[in-house]
């Protein structure tokens, strides 16, 4: 019988992990869900986000390299965009589309910063604190403050805001929502640049807490889509309550059981809410 | 005799018009040699060091005046790290490149996919990277890793051996291995082996290749409190686990991992110390050899332009390297390209490569219950090898 600590350990494991897959869900799903456009290029940016990050490390602080990188990717969001608009991609292509564009990032990251393995060096990994007897570390709780600080803030504004009220009505009925002088075009623009933004800072946290190399851009693909699914399309707090679900289950399953079984939960729990929630989709 | 002026002149003029010559030129319709790396995909970090190695190796055998004579021309094809392209690509370097010979391609399930093609033309194939010898069943292929026929007796042999050597001999063990085939053949082995050495397995525990979260993991090896830390883990894996275990203010007393990527373990605090294996160190006495130090050396330099992080040889170059000696070898010594002459040679004899001896008069073209694999320790930022110890690298002590 595993003990409270391990037990205790593993679920702060599960959270931190889970608001990784939260934050990089939560651009996805406001693509998905608000724009009709399956972003796999998502995971490509993150990555790019985290080794633009690795790069600049040697110079910058982690959190001063984000506030450049962040307003870049919010315009390469928003190119993304445009190009989706000109050429007019449907719901299925823009999987397609976006598929070939991770492969073209995949590469340049290849190309450039080769296939190995890189780990960004940084003070910020040896910060760690003791409560009682399980640790939790400072990039982790970095992570988990940006996903909750998002997910929260992103809700809220589409909830509490004129902006917010003006995107839920143009994803529920486009011609309607510009009948009554919401902009359209405008609105699509801006989300897609904020998801793009979000992909950045889910790059600051994959370079602060794991090791890059370009083939890991496909490694968090499966699990991610899973907590979108799970979370609801276009929802900004599901992805986040859904990955730490999958996280936190993971982990106890790595603690009680055998690790291999870990892969499983996420995928099972996803067929699970198909098969009893099915509306929710 | 007197030596008038002309005649001196003429001689002077001899020598040194022999000094000027270039090298042995390589003349004729090149030799082709095909084979593919997987240059993009998961595999890729390992293949570039492959690549790297195997063109130096072909460089230096132009200006050795070519195989035979003739130049060498390495066809080299990416194979994307999936072992169903792997075999297409071969097929096309038999029968549309009419390749002379095929080379290895890189890592088991790749090696394997190449070997049903080799099989199927009756070509020799060289391999550099096979983990589970007992799937090679063809006759006509031989390993130049230097590994054993049962490496999931042997390896965990040579590691507790090695262990046993630690100021701390470990009593307790804590396997952690991922599914990943080689790797955990080789755990699934040492289960056995630590039993019959009246070690204490006190934990047990599998995880999937290319596994995210190693938290649980960490938090497990914790409770369990092991005197020695098995990893069953290549490439990135040990430094998650670690950098997992450092999170939870956790450090194994010792600890092996089986195939790291060498690099990002350098400079990880907590992974020095770890143990794992491999078969040659930029070092002395491997590097004693002056056309060995010389690969080295260019090796460094080329690998710092092509981008590698770790730029010293290690066992991933070095198997690359010993695949091209036994080529060389078997082609010179049986005078062409014929592949059933070039398997039959080396059946009866043996190569001397940069890491040892290889032979292939064993079960399957291997060589049971031995081979020429070593220990290598993390010491202070620097791999050296440490066990057995007429490879070890001068002053060097296991810690």
């Amino acid at each position: 019988m595993p003990s409270a600590t391990l037990l205790g350990q593993s679920v702060l494991s599960g959270v931190f992990i889970g608001a990784l897959y939260g934050l990089l869900g939560l651009g996805l799903t406001l693509s998905w869900g608000m724009l009709r456009q399956v972003n796999l290029a998502h995971f490509a940016l993150a990555f790019l986000g985290g080794y633009l990050t690795f790069q600049l490390s040697a110079r910058l602080d982690p959190f001063v390299i984000l506030a450049l990188v962040a307003p870049v990717f919010f315009v390469l969001g928003m190119a993304l965009h445009w190009f989706f608009l000109r050429f007019s991609v449907t719901l299925l292509n823009t999987l397609l589309v976006t598929f070939g564009i991770t492969s073209i990032i995949e590469a340049g990251i290849q190309w450039y910063w080769t296939a190995d393995f890189h780990r960004m060096e940084n003070a910020y990994a040896a910060v760690r604190w003791k409560l009682g007897p399980l640790f939790v570390s400072l990039t982790d709780m970095v992570t988990l403050g940006f996903a909750l600080a998002l997910a929260l803030g992103t809700w809220g504004v589409l909830r509490f805001t004129d902006l917010g009220k003006a995107i839920r009505a143009t994803t529920e009925d486009a011609p309607i929502a510009a009948a009554f002088g919401v902009n359209e075009k405008l609105l699509g623009y801006l989300v897609s640049g904020l998801a793009a933004a979000v992909a950045a800072v889910a790059g600051l946290c994959l370079a602060l807490n794991h090791t890059l190399a370009p083939v890991q851009i496909y490694a968090w693909m499966g699990v991610v889509f899973a907590a979108v699914m799970m979370g609801g399309l276009g929802r900004p707090i599901g992805p986040l309550v859904a990955g730490i679900v999958i996280g936190v289950s993971e982990a106890i399953t790595m603690a009680v059981t055998n690790p291999t079984w870990a892969p499983l939960v996420s995928f099972s729990l996803l067929i699970a809410i198909l098969l009893f929630r099915p509306a929710r989709f | 005799m007197r030596i008038d002026r002309r005649r001196a002149l003429a001689a002077g003029g001899a020598i040194l018009s022999t000094l000027a010559l270039p090298p042995l030129r390589a003349q004729g319709k090149p030799m082709r040699i095909g084979s593919t790396l997987p240059l993009t995909g998961p595999l890729a970090s390992l293949a570039i060091i492959h690549k790297v190695t195997a063109e130096i190796c072909v460089e230096n055998l132009n200006k050795r005046g070519g195989l035979l004579g003739r130049p060498v021309e390495w066809v080299l094809r990416d194979d994307q790290s999936k072992p169903e392209l792997t075999r297409t690509l071969y097929e096309q370097l038999i029968t549309s490149d009419k390749v002379d010979l095929i080379q290895s391609p890189y890592a088991t399930a790749s090696i394997l996919a190449a070997m049903g093609v080799a099989q199927r033309y009756n070509k020799v194939l060289l391999h550099t990277s096979f983990g589970i010898p007992k799937l090679a069943k063809y006759d006509m292929q031989f390993q130049t890793a230097g590994s054993p026929f049962d490496p999931e007796n042997v390896w965990p042999n040579h590691i507790f051996d090695a262990a046993a050597k630690l100021p701390k001999p470990p009593k307790t063990v804590a396997i952690v291995t991922s599914k990943f085939p080689s790797v955990h053949a080789i755990s699934v082995g040492a289960r056995e082996v630590l039993k019959k050495r009246g070690l204490t397995e006190v934990l047990h525990l599998e995880y999937e290749f290319g596994n995210r979260d190693y938290g649980a993991i960490a938090s497990r090896v914790k409770e369990a409190n092991p005197d020695f830390l098995w990893g069953g883990t290549n490439g990135i894996d040990p430094v998650l686990m670690l950098e997992a275990m450092k999170k939870i203010d956790y450090r194994p007393p010792a600890q092996v991992h089986l195939f790291p990527a060498p690099g990002p373990m350098l400079k990880l605090p907590e992974a020095q110390g770890a143990l794992a294996l491999t078969t040659f160190e930029s070092h002395p006495p491997f590097t004693d050899d002056p056309a060995i130090a010389q690969f080295v050396k260019t090796y460094g330099e080329r690998a710092k332009e092509a981008g590698i992080p770790y730029t010293a040889v290690d066992l991933q170059s070095a198997i690359m390297y010993a695949s091209w000696q036994v080529l060389e070898a078997a082609v010179t010594a049986t005078k062409g390209t014929d592949d059933k002459a070039i398997a039959a040679w080396l059946k009866k004899n043996e190569v001397k490569t940069l890491f040892g001896t290889l032979r292939w008069n064993g079960p399957q073209n291997y060589v049971e219950g031995a081979d020429l694999y070593k220990i290598k320790q993390l010491q202070q930022g620097r791999w050296v090898v440490v066990h057995p110890s007429q490879w070890t690298a001068p002053g060097a002590n296991i810690i």
